[in-house]
């Protein structure tokens, strides 16, 4: 299990990009940490998630 | 006649106590956007006693930005950096405003953020918001960088809190609110999500890490 802005999904073996992709995210601004460190955007590709990571997906939207 | 730079001081020692006023007027902090968000961030900052701010925007003042930003009539038309610093030091007359009229990206970035180590991320359109973020976060891991998401409309107030990402990244706002769907920006929410931030960044050189 992966916990993801406090919530545990089945997706480990999966990429950041899958991720964001399962959870709705895909082709939205967002930042992604991954257990305490931020993860690049252009490695979302290649990072991979296991079960006991911690992920937080800052999504971003217009306005200021 | 305005009070010496030491009745000031003593003014703000009084309210916020000695041990913070220093780290206050101590304190170095960016500004990156000066719209509904940034300018109102400013304009806390000042009042606290922050030591030194960098404001950064490109853009001029519109009358569409009347409903939320601390501007003026009588400055429609002038840069944000000159009509917003023009205000703060009326408000601080001792706080060392500098000030750059300039479009942020990932190039100039690094190096007009080099020196101030508390950033905030007020700009207004998504993509900018992720490009600066992803920045600041990936080139200069050492920055305090709050930044901003959701705020439009006119939904409780409530809604809108601070969240701590890393003990470095901290985001303000609904994480919803998205002024593109139809939803106005509007004065106080806005004020809401500027205040989150400004009390964060408050918190920040204090040395307070929770959101």
């Amino acid at each position: 299990m992966i916990t993801i802005n406090g919530k545990e999904y089945e997706l480990s073996g999966k990429t950041v990009t899958e991720v964001l992709e399962a959870l709705g995210y895909g082709g939205q601004h967002v930042a992604v940490e991954l257990n305490e460190s931020i993860v690049p955007r252009a490695e979302y590709d290649k990072t991979v998630v296991y079960s006991g990571d911690h992920m937080e997906v800052v999504r971003f939207v217009g306005g200021g | 006649m305005i009070p010496s730079r030491e009745e000031m001081y003593r003014a703000l020692e009084e309210r916020h106590g000695k041990e913070l006023q220093k780290k206050l007027s101590g304190a170095a902090v960016a500004v990156c956007g000066l719209g509904g968000l940034g300018s109102n961030i400013a304009v806390s900052l000042a009042r606290a006693g922050v030591g030194e701010l960098l404001l950064i925007d490109f853009d001029t003042v519109d009358i569409s930005n009347l409903n939320r930003q601390q501007y003026f009539p009588e400055q429609l038309g002038l840069p944000k950096t000159e009509a917003l610093s023009e205000t703060l030091r009326k408000i601080a007359p001792y706080c060392n405003i500098r000030s750059a009229q300039v479009k942020l990206n990932e190039e100039n970035a690094p190096e007009l953020l080099a020196d101030v180590p508390f950033i905030c991320e007020a700009f207004d359109r998504a993509d900018q918001k992720e490009m600066l973020v992803g920045c600041i976060l990936e080139k200069m891991p050492e920055k305090y960088l709050v930044a901003a998401s959701g705020m439009a409309g006119i939904g409780s107030a409530n809604t809108i809190r601070t969240r701590r990402i890393t003990d470095r990244f901290y985001i303000c706002g609904d994480g919803e609110s998205d002024s593109a769907a139809g939803l106005g920006l509007v004065s106080a929410r806005v004020m809401v999500c500027a205040a989150h931030q400004a009390n964060m960044i408050i918190r920040l050189i204090a040395g307070e890490f929770t959101a």
